[in-house]
């Protein structure tokens, strides 16, 4: 067995809010292999997007990570002094974020937004830099790079402007690329661009993806391995044919019933779960899918399942029902 | 560019004849002979004073008056000083170096200032430095800038002996003055940059420049300054006709020579051909710089350079 | 109110301009002195038990003349705001509301007076009218009207593009009715907060003026022109100077304080509502 890339050990990270503390990460555990490209799925809300920016120590004002590790090439990050981790940051580890049009900064020309962490990491002098912004924007697919290094952000479409994102993400061939919602601001018909865009880097590069989405259909076109999170809780964790033919959660049946198939009539609609997430600044105990649940008994509401192991290799899930003894077929 | 700047200054038309005409207008409505504005108390008999009523053009339809005073004013001729015949266009010539270099100083406190306390205020959000910081803010917002002119003068002039209380055309005698004027924009700047760094820095492009390793230092420097000077700037422009305002009241402080000046004595000895070139110049120069404040904004923003505005 | 009493620095202010309120209306019918009794041989007296806050080059009781002179600067602020507020909000609430060429015509109407720094607006007001403090409210006001009126016209086109104005509309409710129920409320809390930073910015004008020989004549004891009056004697004694101003910054700080306070408990998300640019 390889060692991972990226070990996450029981991060908790918790939210300040109005109403109270939000355990938004509550100990959740992942590893990526070199290369490899994870899927991290749930609904909004659910932490996943709070789990990557704990990853990269970036969490919004009110944020804080209370508990676990972060090991990135068997250092901890958690642990490392703000100038490391910035080192960090940008260099080894890229981020893209979801919406294209408010994470370019409005006032300078994007060959100087892709430049930046050049000239930071690798010390490229500036026409160096420029040099490598050209070669980066022809690779993540913008027509006539030479003319597009002066543009603003305004100046493009959604799409290009994500194109812009990934090759500041990829600019220094990190060997990890957290992709939060990539597409989820974009329209249908380029989503596919650029996902294909993100696994193409990828495999050329062997640079490892952290994919974060609430669609398990993305997460199916991409990934190796997919986690599924809930309420702050990782519940199933498996190879992609585990999650998609050997589900063990109810919830993760939920997402997959949520899916649109092929031949499928126009006027169906498409299932969806009932209710909605726990407050998470409430104390719970038991499965906290259990409100939403259809197979939910007494046991599910006082004690919380663990995370065990299942019929393959690497196959986790969260749920009293599915594991021995249980009462779900 | 060109083209919009040109149309910009072709705006300044209509402001201007609105201006004219309402600053001519008060004349009529001012009560009162305009003879009289003209010789003061000394006793005249009706022949002279018929004289003057037509040497003056007041023996004439408003409307009249009105059209030859801006066919005159087109080419230059603003009239001449009811008090000392001196030609008004001379006189606020005479005036603009001293209350423009007063201008300028009190901006350049008031900007330097305030971008420093408002960044800071900004970066220690919710600290003591913060709370300290704001709150001399608040108190540069409420002290009279004639108040704060009297009190340096007492302390630096009077007991000090540092700097020149008065006269003088200097640089030292401009330091209280500068100041005076300058600290009520710092204080604006200071409230408005604060407020406005802090909503910049939780911007999504914020957290990407952290996200490429960009140190806390640059972020503010590089990436939220900019963004977050957009609106001050027409705070800035906006305070061109407040420090205008205040000048009036600090060359008055100060007894120094200069536009403000000019137009209070105007007010005070009813001469009104000074007090309509004053006006006349302080519209121009208002609306001219925020012309300029226009032409910052597009080297600021790309997003106004390409004929979109900020969202 | 309850909140607001919770926030420290409108605590603040609202502490000090009860106490300033209360000494000018006190002023009105007791004071130490009389605030217009000269007396030559007391001239000059720095501050002490006897004169609290020392005498003029007349020898006036400055204290006295502070406690008396305090409705003027006062009502110079209150009255010159009352005007602007009711006149700003009126036609601002008929320019949104009627539409059409009412409404140019009005916006057109404030954009000229906008067009002026407020102080130059309210010199230029009082140079025509000539000096009195009735002139400085009139003048205050006037140049002070378009900020309210924004305001008010901004909230009545906000809430009548709102369905469920709409929908009062439709159901046959009156212009009235839709007025003082729908917009009126809607604007409350900016007006508030305009109202408290308004009138700081009233008295400095007003008191600016007055300073400048354009508001209240001499003899008044009037803060401005007590300040005016102290220019000739500052080296005389720095009580002259410093106690009027005092009075001024307090009282413009108090509103000042009071209407950041009530912006954060009212008015959270908007910084349009800062009447000193």
């Amino acid at each position: 067995m390889t060692t991972p890339l990226l070990d996450v050990r029981g991060l908790s990270t918790q939210l300040d809010s109005d109403t109270g503390v939000v355990r938004a990460v509550d100990g959740v555990s992942l590893t990526i292999d070199p290369g490899q490209t994870l899927g991290l799925v749930g609904e909004s809300g659910c932490g996943k997007s709070m789990t990557a920016r704990s990853i990269v120590r970036l969490l919004p004002s009110g944020g804080r990570t209370v508990a676990g590790q972060v090991l990135f090439e068997g250092r901890d990050l958690l642990t490392l002094d703000a100038g490391a981790m910035r080192a960090m940051r940008g260099h080894h580890i890229g981020v893209i974020f979801q919406d294209p049009s408010t994470s370019l900064n409005p006032v300078h020309p994007i060959g100087n937004q892709i430049a930046e962490p050049l000239r930071l990491h690798l010390g490229l002098s500036a026409r160096a830099a420029r040099d490598r912004v050209v070669e980066l924007l022809s690779r993540v697919g913008i027509p006539r790079p030479q003319q597009r290094i002066s543009d603003y952000p305004h100046q493009l479409s959604g799409g290009m402007r994500q194109r812009v994102m990934i090759a500041i993400a990829v600019a220094c061939e990190p060997r990890l690329l957290i992709a939060d919602e990539p597409t989820t601001a974009l329209d249908v018909t380029i989503q596919a661009q650029i996902l294909e865009l993100i696994a193409g880097l990828s495999s050329e590069t062997g640079t490892a993806v952290l994919l974060i989405t609430h669609d398990l259909g993305i997460a199916a076109g991409m990934c190796d391995r997919i986690d599924v999170m809930y309420a702050g809780r990782m519940v199933e964790t498996g190879s992609l044919d585990d999650l998609f033919y050997r589900p063990r959660m109810p919830y993760t049946w939920g997402l997959l019933d949520a899916l649109p198939q092929l031949g499928m009539d126009r006027h169906t609609r498409l299932a969806t779960i009932e209710g909605g997430p726990p407050d998470l600044s409430a104390v719970m105990a038991g499965c906290r899918f259990a409100d939403r649940c259809a197979w939910t008994r007494d046991l599910c509401r006082s004690t919380e399942p663990l995370l065990t192991a299942r019929s393959d290799a690497g196959h986790l899930a969260r749920c009293h029902g599915t594991d021995a003894g249980g009462w779900i077929g | 560019m060109a083209a919009y700047l040109l149309k910009r200054l072709a705006l300044l038309v209509p402001v201007l004849r609105v201006v004219s005409l309402l600053v001519f207008a008060s004349l009529d409505l001012t009560p009162g002979d305009p003879v009289t504005s003209v010789v003061g108390d000394v006793p005249i008999d009706q022949a002279t004073r018929a004289q003057i009523r037509e040497a003056y053009g007041f023996d004439r339809p408003l409307h009249d008056q009105y059209l030859g005073f801006l066919a005159r004013a087109l080419q230059g001729d603003l009239g001449y000083s009811y008090r000392n015949h001196q030609p008004v266009l001379d006189l606020v010539l005479r005036a603009i170096p001293s209350t423009v270099s007063l201008m300028i100083a009190a901006m350049i406190i008031g900007i330097s200032v305030g971008m420093v306390v408002g960044t800071l205020a900004a970066i220690k959000r919710g600290t003591l430095t913060d709370t300290t910081l704001m709150s001399l803010a608040t108190l540069g917002l409420s002290i009279p800038s004639f108040w704060l002119g009297m009190l340096l003068l007492l302390v630096f002039a009077v007991n000090l002996r540092l700097v020149p209380a008065i006269g003088r055309d200097d640089l030292a005698s401009l330091i209280l003055p500068a100041i005076t004027l300058g600290v009520g924009s710092a204080a604006i700047i200071a409230r408005f940059l604060r407020s406005s760094l802090l909503e910049v820095l939780g911007q999504d492009y914020i957290t990407t420049a952290r996200s490429k390793g960009v140190s806390p230092r640059r972020v503010i420097t590089g990436h939220a300054l900019r963004n977050a000077f957009i609106p001050v700037l027409t705070i800035i422009g906006l305070q061109v006709g407040t420090l205008l305002a205040g000048a009036i009241v600090v060359e008055t402080i100060f007894t120094r020579r200069g536009v403000g000046s000019l137009l209070l004595s105007g007010i005070n000895n009813r001469d009104f051909p000074v007090v309509q070139g004053t006006v006349l110049f302080a519209t121009v120069s208002y609306v001219v710089v925020n012309l300029l404040v226009d032409v910052a904004y597009t080297l600021v923003d790309p997003r106004i350079r390409h004929g979109g505005r900020p969202s | 109110m309850r909140r607001l009493l919770h926030h420290p620095s409108a605590t603040l202010g609202l502490i000090v301009l009860t106490f300033v309120v209360i000494v000018a209306i006190v002023g009105l019918f007791w004071t130490p002195y009389d605030p217009y009794a000269v007396a030559p041989r007391q001239k000059f007296l720095p501050p002490d038990a006897v004169h609290l806050m020392g005498t003029d080059q007349y020898g006036r009781d400055i204290l006295s003349r502070i406690m008396y002179g305090g409705h003027l600067t006062l009502l110079t602020g209150f009255l010159s705001i009352a005007m602007a507020l009711s006149i700003g909000i009126t036609f601002g609430v008929v320019g949104g509301w009627v539409g059409g060429r009412t409404d140019l015509a009005i916006v057109a109407t404030m954009d000229i007076l906008l067009a002026f720094p407020a102080v130059l607006l309210a010199l230029g007001i009082v140079a025509v009218l000539g000096g009195s403090v009735t002139n400085v409210i009139v003048a205050v006001g006037i140049a002070t009207i378009p900020v309210f009126n924004r305001v008010a016209r901004a909230a009545v086109l906000s809430v009548t593009a709102r369905p469920y104005v709409r929908a009062a509309v439709a159901m046959g409710c009156s212009d009235r009715q839709i007025i003082v129920r729908h917009v009126l409320p809607n604007v409350a809390g900016p007006l508030v907060v305009l109202t408290a930073i308004t009138i700081a910015g009233a008295i400095l004008i007003g008191s600016a003026l007055s300073f400048l020989g354009l508001g209240a004549p001499p003899p008044e004891p009037e803060w401005g022109v007590m300040l005016n009056d102290a220019r000739a004697y500052m080296q005389l004694g720095w009580w002259l100077t410093v106690m009027p101003g005092v009075a001024i910054a307090l009282t413009v700080l108090a509103l000042n304080l009071l209407g950041d306070g009530l912006r954060d408990l009212l008015d959270p998300t908007s910084r349009a509502t800062d009447a000193h640019a």
